[in-house]
């Protein structure tokens, strides 16, 4: 593995959580547990993974990318400003009025790199599958990337998309879930429990890596062996920990839609310098 | 006079797209003979999509088709490709803005025995309410080919709504048809009847009826419920001074609300509505079911006996 490369990530996901608490502090509202377990999920992404040309969003050799759990998309926003999809001044206008930095991302905003309006449950895996199978019926090596949480997957779409990606043998499409173990009313398994993720995954017909998700030489690995799945669809199970980076929000539920005020963001800033 | 399905104008609307349009692809809930849906499926396999009895799977899926350059056409009984799937619909077509086409089979009352929670008579409602939508509701088999035609070139998503009875073939290949421009079928100047879908048909029989009574009633087939034809029912309510809006349709949220949007804000005059009075249907079949919940001609005429009491 490019030694180099994982450090530059690193160096780029750092800056995501900087950016993310840096817009939330200003927002005065928002969602930071699920954004900040999910920025190293993202650095690899449009960093390394992903084909895409940020000066020309919709180049029609792109991979996609849909965010399933639209709430973390100050994660998202921060990566699109920081690969140059727009300036990064504008990432301070996030929940505000006539921003195009929705609370949940807004297709019809025309922010350039969203693919689709989310923030409603459930619904990207099946985007991406629909995105996979006109890939396929036009013979083009495009691939489908959806990021969902682990709180998201009680949702029943999420299994039926799940066994569309495999009926139709969707090789190019690639799932994350972002399992950090927590949702807005506690802990996942307290509020329903969605374990076995690994086994669920499996025994609906997917190629099933597990990896620890703040880890970007795994995260890369687990890219990488997607690529190379033929015949199924490829899901990375991410174990991470809500609010990663900053010592206060780590693990707290409490922390999943709200945002640091003056002081807490200072603190938190104070952190991700360092 | 001839009698055919508008589902089966569907069917015949998506083979005809398959061929001119190499980026129409069709999906389908299992239900592709009911649908005719079968009839894209059997010339053109490759873009036919089964998704299984799953339909939120099946209008975010069309999400990313739509997203990867395709028009996708996703078909099953209105109840659940409108009803089942309105979060979908909502996030995904029309806040999405995306090019989705949806086509709702078995709508209205004339569903027939599968009854109630086969009648779609909600999904005008919840349709027209979404921004970006557009409701077309065709009152033929050959109107419901031209609407599906169309709706491939409208940008943005498209509800198509049709039935499963075979109903009266009342235009003709070269009736024109454009989205959102309402059809004069007959001049009047006592008062409009507005109807859509197969009402149109018994609108005109009304008129027959009327006309014999000595009244002289125009009949103007609305098969864009969204946008509607605002200048049709502007010069309707100005030139006649009385409507009845009939449709095979609960009446809270459906055309005659449409219509009466129009008239409140824009000239008011009396205005009757036939259609479906808060309440479920039954099983039955669909001409006994018509009968019953009061969606004939002769209900049309009673309302129209109504609305010239009321006409100042």
């Amino acid at each position: 593995m490019d030694r180099k490369l994982i450090e530059q990530l690193e160096v780029k996901a750092k800056q995501l959580r900087f950016d993310i608490i840096e817009m939330l502090g200003e927002a005065g509202s928002g969602h930071p547990g699920g954004s900040l377990s999910s920025a190293d999920i993202f650095a690899a992404l449009y960093f390394s993974v992903l084909k895409h040309d940020p000066k020309n969003p919709g180049w029609e050799e792109r991979d996609v990318f849909i965010l399933s759990k639209g709430h973390v998309c100050p994660g998202l926003y921060a990566v699109l400003a920081e690969s140059g999809y727009f300036p990064k001044d504008e990432l301070m206008t996030l929940r505000k009025l006539g921003s195009r930095l929705d609370g949940h991302p807004s297709k019809l905003k025309g922010l350039p790199g969203i693919e689709v309006s989310s923030g409603s449950l459930g619904m990207g895996l099946s985007v991406a599958n629909g995105a996979a199978l006109a890939f396929k019926l036009n013979k083009a090596g495009r691939r489908a990337y959806c990021l969902m949480g682990d709180g998201e997957l009680q949702e029943g779409q999420i299994w039926e998309a799940a066994m569309t990606a495999a009926h139709y043998k969707l090789d190019n499409v690639c799932g994350i879930v972002d399992n950090n173990n927590l949702q807005i009313d506690g802990e996942c398994e307290k509020v329903m429990n969605v374990k076995p993720l690994a086994e669920k995954w499996k025994a609906f017909g997917w190629n099933v890596i597990d990896i620890d998700g703040h880890k970007l030489e795994e995260i890369l690995e687990a890219f990488n062996k997607a690529k190379e799945s033929k015949g199924k669809p490829s899901v990375i199970i991410a174990r991470t920990i809500k609010g990663k980076g900053v010592s206060f929000m780590e693990d707290q539920a409490g922390w999943h839609g709200k945002a640091p005020d003056k002081e807490q963001t200072e603190q938190a800033l104070k952190e991700l310098e360092n | 006079m001839e009698k055919k399905a508008t589902r089966d104008g569907y069917g015949e609307g998506l083979v005809e797209l398959g061929e001119n349009n190499p980026e129409v692809v069709v999906l389908c809930a299992d239900l592709s003979g009911s649908t005719k849906a079968s009839m894209f499926m059997k010339k053109f396999p490759d873009r036919y999509f089964s998704m299984g009895v799953a339909e939120a799977d099946m209008i975010s899926t069309a999400a990313g088709f739509a997203l990867a350059g395709k028009i996708p056409f996703v078909s099953s009984f209105s109840v659940f490709v409108m009803g089942r799937t309105w979060d979908q619909v909502r996030v995904n077509a029309s806040y999405s803005g995306l090019d989705i086409k949806i086509g709702g089979s078995h709508s209205g009352i004339s569903v027939g025995p599968d009854g109630p929670t086969h009648q779609a008579l909600e999904d005008i409602a919840i349709s027209r309410v979404l921004p970006n939508m557009k409701v077309i509701v065709p009152c033929d088999a050959i109107e419901t080919r031209k609407a599906t035609i169309a709706s491939a070139g409208i940008q943005g998503p498209v509800y198509t709504r049709f039935g499963r009875a075979a109903v009266p073939v009342i235009t003709e290949d070269d009736t024109p048809f454009t989205v959102g421009k309402a059809n004069l079928l007959r001049e009047g100047s006592d008062l409009t009847i507005i109807a859509c879908g197969l009402m149109v048909y018994e609108a005109l029989t009304a008129c027959d009826i009327l006309k014999k009574k000595g009244i002289s009633a125009r009949v103007i087939n609305m098969h864009t419920i969204k946008p509607l034809d605002i200048a049709a029912v502007v010069n309707a309510a100005e030139e006649t001074g009385a409507i009845v809006t009939v449709e095979e349709h609960q009446l809270f949220g459906g055309l005659g609300s449409a219509v009466s949007e129009v008239i409140v804000q824009n000239c008011p005059v009396p205005v009757e509505m036939v259609g479906m009075k808060d309440c479920f249907g039954e099983s039955g079949e669909a001409e006994e079911l018509l009968e019953k919940y009061h969606l004939k001609d002769r209900d049309i005429v009673e309302a129209a006996r109504k609305v010239l009491k009321r006409k100042k």
